[in-house]
C-alpha cells in the first residue's frame, strides 16, 4: 500500500533523511521506532508533503512525492501530527467536521460513533477544543483524521505525555482502527504499545532504517534494542 | 442640541459601517497573509468606478450587483498570479507589491476614467427623506447604506461561524498545515477569502461613491483611515476592527457636528487672547477643523499606550 524507496529530506543544509526504505501492506499495523532526532517525524512529514521529498513514495501504486498535502490526504492517507494540532477556538464537533471530506456519506466513521467510543468527547461536543485535557485532545486529533476515512493512517507519538489509563484507550482505538481494515503507521519512541499491536516494526537511526522485524524478533535482539532504542 | 446629536450619531454609524466593510476584509486578509494589503482601498475605488460605468448603461442596481463581482474576481486573480508568487520572497516583498499595486490601480483609474470627479448618483428610487426629525431630513439612501452593511455583516458572521466553509477558513487562518493535511485545498481557500475581501471593499465603493464622491484620490482618503482602524482595533481581530470602525465613524461625525473650538475652551479657562496674537490660528481652531486628523491622533495614542490595539493579541 505504501512503498518508500531511497527517501532523502533536508532541513536547510542538514541532511535529515538519508535513504529511508520501508513499506506497509494493506490493513497492516507497522511501527516506526527510534530515539528522538533520528528522523521518524520527518519521515511522516515528508510522506505528507510538508517537507520536500527526494526519492520515491508510492501510495496505492501512485507516486505521491511532489504532490501537495491536501492531494495526498484526499487519496486516503491520514496523518495525526505529534503536536496534537487541534483548533483551540473551534468546538469539539467543529474539529471533527473539519476532518470530514466533502463526500462523507461512504465514510466508515461517523461523529456520533466517535462520541459513543469516547463519551468524554461527546459530553463536550459544543465546548472549545482548547479546554480539553491532553489525553482528550489526542483522542480528538485521532478521531478528526479518521473522519476523513483514510486507508492508511500515520500517527506520530500518540501516547507521549499521557497517563497510563489514557495510553490504554489509545491502544484500544488503534486496535479498532485496524479491525476496520485501516492500515496504521505508528511512530513511537517507547516500545510498550508498539510491541503489543504491531505486525511489523522498523527501527530508525541516523536518518535510515537500521532494523526490520516482528515484535518477537525485536524482543530477541538485545543488541538492536541496546544500540538504537534504550535510553 | 438633541437633533444634532441624533443626526451626528446616524451619520457616524453610516461612516463606521462603511469603514468596517473595508476593515473586515483587510483584517481577514491580514490574518491570512500576515501583511497589510495596501491595495485594499484601491479595490474600494475600483468598486465605485465600475459601478459608475455600469450605472450609466444599466442603472445603479446592476452596478451594485456586478461591480463587486468584477472586483472580487480581480482580487482573486491578484492573489493567485501576483501575491502567491511574491509570498515566497517574504513579507517585505509582499508589502512592496501591494504598495505598488495601489499606485498602479490609481494610475489606471486616471487613465481610463480621467482625473475629474465622476457624476455617480444614488438611485432615484432612494431619493426621498427616510424620516424628518426636528425639521431635519435623513436621506433614505443613508438608511439604505446602514441596512445593506448590516445585512452583509450578519451574512458574513453566519457563514464564518456556522457554515462548514467558514469553519475551514477559521482553522486555515491559524493552522494552514493541519487543515491541508486533512485534505482541504488551503491555497484555494486563501484565494477565495482574498476575492471575497476585495468584493466587500468593492461593495463599500459602490455604495459610498455617490455620497463621498467618486474621484481618483478616494482610495487614499479612506484607505489611510482604514489602516488606522485595523491598528487601533488590533491587527487580525474582526471584533476589534468593528469597534474601532464605529468609534472612528462616530468620533469624526461628532467632531464635525459640534461647533466647539479652542475659543470655548479658553473661555472656560478664563483666558483671552487678542486677535493679533502670533498664534491666532491655533487659538481659533475649531473641532470640525481638526476632525480629519482625529483618527491619526487616536492611532498615535493607541500605539503609545496600548501597542497591540484594543482587541489584538501580543505577538509571540
Amino acid at each position: 500500500m505504501l512503498n518508500v524507496t531511497n527517501l532523502h529530506a533536508y532541513y536547510g543544509k542538514s541532511h535529515i533523511l538519508q535513504g529511508v526504505n520501508f513499506n506497509i501492506k494493506e490493513g497492516e499495523i507497522v511501527s516506526l521506532l527510534g530515539r528522538n532526532g533520528v528522523g521518524r517525524s520527518t519521515t511522516v512529514k515528508t510522506i505528507m508533503g510538508e517537507v520536500e521529498p527526494q526519492g520515491s513514495i508510492q501510495f496505492k501504486n501512485i507516486e505521491i512525492a511532489g504532490k501537495k498535502s491536501f492531494e495526498i490526504a484526499n487519496m486516503g492517507l491520514g496523518y495525526v501530527p505529534e503536536n496534537r494540532d487541534i483548533f483551540p477556538t473551534l468546538t469539539v464537533r467543529q474539529n471533527l467536521l473539519l476532518g470530514q471530506k466533502s463526500d462523507a456519506s461512504s465514510s466508515r466513521w461517523s461523529i456520533e460513533e466517535m462520541f459513543g467510543m469516547f463519551p468524554n468527547l461527546g459530553e463536550r461536543a459544543e465546548v472549545a477544543g482548547g479546554v480539553l485535557s491532553g489525553g482528550e485532545q489526542q483522542m480528538l486529533c485521532m478521531c478528526r483524521t479518521l473522519m476523513g476515512d483514510p486507508e492508511l493512517i500515520m500517527i506520530d507519538e500518540p501516547t507521549e505525555g499521557l497517563a497510563p489509563k489514557i495510553v490504554e484507550q489509545v491502544a484500544e482505538l488503534l486496535q479498532e482502527i485496524a479491525n476496520r481494515g485501516v492500515a496504521i503507521l505508528l511512530v513511537e519512541q517507547k516500545l510498550s504499545i508498539a510491541l503489543k499491536i504491531s505486525h511489523r516494526l522498523y527501527v530508525m537511526g541516523h536518518g535510515q532504517i537500521v532494523y526490520e522485524g516482528t515484535p518477537d524478533s525485536l524482543m530477541a535482539a538485545d543488541d538492536v534494542r541496546a544500540e538504537w532504542l534504550e535510553v | 442640541m438633541l437633533e444634532v446629536f441624533i443626526f451626528a450619531t446616524l451619520n457616524g454609524l453610516v461612516t463606521g459601517l462603511l469603514l468596517f466593510m473595508l476593515a473586515s476584509g483587510l483584517t481577514l486578509i491580514f490574518s491570512m497573509m500576515g501583511v497589510l494589503n495596501f491595495a485594499h482601498a484601491s479595490f474600494y475605488m475600483l468598486g465605485a468606478y465600475f459601478a459608475y460605468s455600469i450605472s450609466l448603461y444599466f442603472g445603479f442596481w446592476s452596478g451594485l450587483i456586478f461591480a463587486p463581482i468584477i472586483v472580487g474576481v480581480l482580487g482573486a486573480l491578484v492573489e493567485r498570479y501576483g501575491l502567491r508568487r511574491v509570498h515566497q520572497q517574504g513579507h517585505v516583498a509582499e508589502l512592496v507589491f501591494t504598495f505598488g499595486l495601489a499606485f498602479l490601480i490609481e494610475e489606471a483609474v486616471q487613465f481610463f476614467w480621467g482625473a475629474d470627479t465622476k457624476n455617480y448618483q444614488s438611485p432615484d428610487l432612494l431619493d426621498f427623506p427616510l424620516f424628518t426629525l426636528f425639521g431635519q431630513e435623513f436621506p433614505a439612501y443613508r438608511g439604505f447604506m446602514i441596512g445593506i452593511s448590516v445585512a452583509i455583516f450578519i451574512g458574513l458572521y453566519y457563514v464564518l461561524t456556522k457554515s462548514r466553509i467558514g469553519i475551514i477558513i477559521q482553522a486555515a487562518i491559524t493552522h494552514p498545515h493541519t487543515v491541508s493535511n486533512l485534505g482541504h485545498n488551503v491555497p484555494l481557500i486563501f484565494m477565495g477569502v482574498f476575492g471575497v475581501g476585495s468584493a466587500l471593499a468593492g461593495v463599500a465603493g459602490v455604495i459610498a461613491g455617490p455620497v463621498l464622491t467618486t474621484f481618483p484620490g478616494m482610495a487614499v482618503v479612506l484607505g489611510s483611515i482604514v489602516f488606522v482602524i485595523v491598528v487601533i482595533g488590533g491587527l487580525g481581530s474582526l471584533a476589534g476592527a468593528f469597534i474601532a470602525s464605529i468609534l472612528i465613524g462616530l468620533l469624526q461625525s461628532y467632531a464635525i457636528a459640534s461647533n466647539l473650538g479652542m475659543p470655548d475652551l479658553l473661555n472656560l479657562l478664563g483666558l483671552e487672547f487678542g486677535r493679533d496674537h502670533p498664534l491666532t490660528d491655533l487659538w481659533t481652531l475649531t473641532l470640525p477643523q481638526i476632525a480629519p486628523i482625529l483618527p491619526f491622533l487616536l492611532l498615535v495614542l493607541v500605539l503609545i499606550f496600548r501597542p497591540t490595539g484594543l482587541m489584538g493579541k501580543r505577538e509571540q
